[in-house]
């Protein structure tokens, strides 16, 4: 079961921009899938609206989560310290990670110490940022994903869709044929059915899993304790009944109080999928207590660095390390429901994975994902911690431009400056524009061509605006 | 191992104050007051980097007003709260004290033929676990403590530190609630609270947890909202996905 991932397809420069490019066209054009990615959505605007309704205020929530995220990003220096000295009073022992690959081989050793034969996970996007489950099958480990959605995605050999709902595109009739094929169950089309399956076969794996493996929503840094959200139990289970519990979380997931969660769980689960709460909102502050029945004998947490300390260091776009991973502003993008998931070719897609995915693996390869947004603006209005999404679309196209200058643009731009100034020559262009139109269309100049594979030009008007203007007055 | 782990941590916590040398902008905020407050904390003095003030106003005062209501009154609360577990599909009843939720869940476990029901020890549970038709495990100490009989068992009940008005949550603890598996675990999950234990806000719920377990918190504070869910298929919800696919709580006492 490994999971090949999208992310390592783009080794080379511009190999990320031309799968983008190649991808989102075929995306484009598969109406069936888009109008599904479509459906599936259209639930979630019905159901969160209606659950905001039941805020006073949600704008002004919406200030209190941003200000909250803001301090707690701006104090790290203070917080996370703090935490770290609360979480270990509590038992668990804190690894820290400047990369993916140190992360990666600290999980792979508390694994090999703890004698693990089964690893059970639960669904932790910050794990598929590092390829966790490929480095551990490397090992020669097994992983089963317990999340119903990350399982789906697992069995078929893809990363995750979207980072809230993995597997939103896959039609259950595909799940029933997957399932049928993995796990030898009979066809069926009734998604209750279907779950049944998966909660059935994965009861066994979390009795008998040695290790579980868990992300982590917030840290805080009051208390020494991390929060998981979930809807499943998956998570709950998975840090209950194996003997070690191993949690992987970025650095930036720090807030200040255990107050400061009373604003944002709420918030997190209304933004991401319209529930007043998710279902399961967990406090973990350690391993099994002497006074507590059950639960694992130790705990790990891996606060992670990978490049959050350069987004940490700009301080323009510093407030996308608030982002809580709600995917509010994936349901909400005209592209995202365009082009899909997978066309980023990135660990955390849509809006907010194209402003931070150039700072995680670098500006000149993925830019390209910048200039994929109509800036409509709908991400940042849906942002529950405020993130400036679309703004920072901007800073990310003027900071590659500032770093590669594009000469031909820049030519383009004076001509038309020239152009401009000149209204006789300004005339003379549009005339000459509007006479050769039908040529352009047959000749199909490279520069065009593009443009016009999927769009017609329009026959040239008779007669240009000014001359129009002129004749009315 | 060790020395490298300790290096690492120096060095991501060099980054990070490095990184904070510069300050950046609060965010654009509706609210005028909120960003004038902001914007003070931001301040620093001349060539005083790195150093953010702690915000004049918690978040959270900020937020109570705008949050979804808990209920002023215990009536109120108790209105909101079975609105709120209606809406998540739990299955939510009233009884006037202990002897008549024991004869309940008696009747309920008879009904569904159960043959094996877990519980852990509490003034709450004890009464109803003890007048159930069925055998009984009980999760106590951790030397017997046993997830396989656990995984065999029909249903598990359980008693809570809060019930929680504003999103129909129940709040469950590692110290005082059987665990980490009681809850999670069984295919239905009860729950028996008295109605003293229901609190208007998530806040007010943290806050007393925070007060009641003062230094030594539990190693596993859970809101429980709603029996376990899913929407992965098609978006479609499902009830059941790993945890419980029932969540049934028991009010006892006589109305506010």
């Amino acid at each position: 079961m490994s999971v090949h991932d999208a992310t390592t397809k783009a080794a080379l420069p511009a190999e990320a921009k031309n799968q983008f490019l190649h991808d989102a066209a075929e995306h484009v054009r598969d109406i069936d899938h888009r109008s599904f990615v479509r459906k599936a959505l259209g639930g979630y605007y019905v159901t969160r609206d209606s659950q905001k309704a039941k805020y006073r205020d949600w704008e002004h929530a919406r200030d209190a989560a941003a200000l909250a995220k803001w301090s707690a990003v701006n104090r790290l220096d203070e917080l996370l310290p703090l935490f770290v000295t609360n979480f270990e009073a509590g038992g668990g022992i804190v690894h820290f990670a400047r990369d993916a690959q140190e992360a990666r081989t600290i999980i792979v050793d508390l694994v090999r110490a703890s004698n693990a034969k089964a690893i059970i996970k639960s669904k932790c996007m910050t794990t598929e940022e590092i390829h966790l489950n490929d480095a551990l099958e490397k090992e020669g480990y097994v992983v089963v994903e317990s999340d119903l959605g990350e399982f789906i995605q697992q069995l078929r050999g893809e990363p995750p869709y979207h980072f809230v709902f993995p597997c939103m595109h896959v039609r259950r009739g595909e799940i029933s044929d997957l399932f049928q094929k993995h796990l030898g169950t009979e066809p069926t089309q009734s998604p209750e059915e279907l779950t049944m399956i998966a909660r059935r076969y994965m009861r066994q794996l979390y009795v008998d899993a040695d290790v579980g493996i868990t992300g982590a929503n917030f840290l805080v840094a009051e208390t020494g304790q991390i929060s998981i959200t979930e809807n499943e139990g998956n998570a709950r289970l998975t840090a209950a009944l194996p003997r070690v519990h191993i949690a992987l979380s970025g650095i930036e997931k720090v807030v200040a109080s255990l107050a400061d969660l009373a604003v944002l769980l709420p918030m997190l689960a209304t933004a991401g999928t319209g529930q007043p709460m998710t279902c399961y909102n967990t406090l973990y502050s350690g391993p099994q207590k002497n006074d507590e029945p059950d639960g694992p004998r130790e705990m790990h947490l891996v606060l992670l660095d990978n490049a959050r300390t350069a987004i940490l260091a700009d301080p323009e776009q510093r407030d996308s390390l608030h982002c809580i991973r709600c995917g509010a502003c994936l349901n909400v993008c005209p592209i995202f429901k365009n082009v899909g998931g997978f066309t980023y070719g990135t660990t955390y897609q849509g809006p907010i994975g194209s402003v931070i995915t150039p700072h995680l693996r670098g500006l000149s390869d993925w830019n390209h994902l910048s200039s994929a947004s109509s800036l409509c603006g709908a991400c940042t209005d849906a942002c529950p911690v405020r993130i400036d999404i679309h703004h920072h679309l901007l800073h990310n196209r003027r900071n590659a431009v500032r770093a590669s200058p594009k000469r031909l643009e820049h030519i383009g731009h004076q001509l038309f400056a020239f152009v401009a100034a000149r209204p006789w020559l300004f005339a003379a262009g549009g005339k000459l524009f509007r006479w050769s139109l039908g040529f352009l269309k047959k000749i199909r100049p490279p520069l065009l061509r593009q443009w016009l594979e999927t769009r017609d030009l329009p026959p040239a008007p008779p007669k240009s605006f000014r001359q129009l203007w002129k004749e009315r007055s | 191992m060790s020395v490298k782990a300790s290096s690492a941590k120096d060095v991501v916590l060099a980054r990070v104050r490095e990184a904070l040398q510069v300050p950046a902008p609060p965010p654009h905020l509706k609210s005028h007051d909120l960003q004038e407050a902001a914007g003070i904390s931001n301040a620093r003095p001349a060539g005083a980097v790195g150093t953010f003030k702690p915000l004049s106003i918690a978040p959270l005062d900020v937020a109570r007003p705008w949050l979804p209501e808990g209920g002023q009154t215990p009536e109120e609360r108790m209105h909101i709260l079975c609105d709120n577990l209606k809406r998540l599909k739990a299955e939510f009843h009233r009884a006037c004290h202990l002897q008549a939720a024991a004869e309940l869940i008696f009747s309920i476990a008879r009904e569904r033929d159960w043959q094996r029901v877990a519980y852990h020890r509490h003034e709450l549970v004890d009464p109803v676990a003890s007048a159930l038709h069925c055998a009984t495990v009980c999760v106590g100490e951790p030397a017997s403590f046993d997830k396989r009989a656990l995984e065999q068992c029909d249903a598990g009940i359980t008693a809570c530190e809060s019930l929680v008005a504003q999103t129909g949550s129940i709040l469950v603890s590692s110290a005082t609630c059987g665990g980490r598996s009681l809850s999670i675990l069984p295919p239905v999950h009860i729950v028996i609270a008295h109605i003293d234990q229901i609190v208007a806000t998530l806040e007010d719920a943290l806050h007393d947890a925070k007060v009641r377990h003062a230094g030594r918190m539990p190693s596993m504070l859970s809101f429980i909202t709603g029996p376990s869910r899913t929407g992965d298929i098609e978006r479609i919800l499902v009830l059941g996905a790993h945890g419980p696919k029932e969540l049934i709580v028991v009010l006892v006492g006589e109305s506010p």
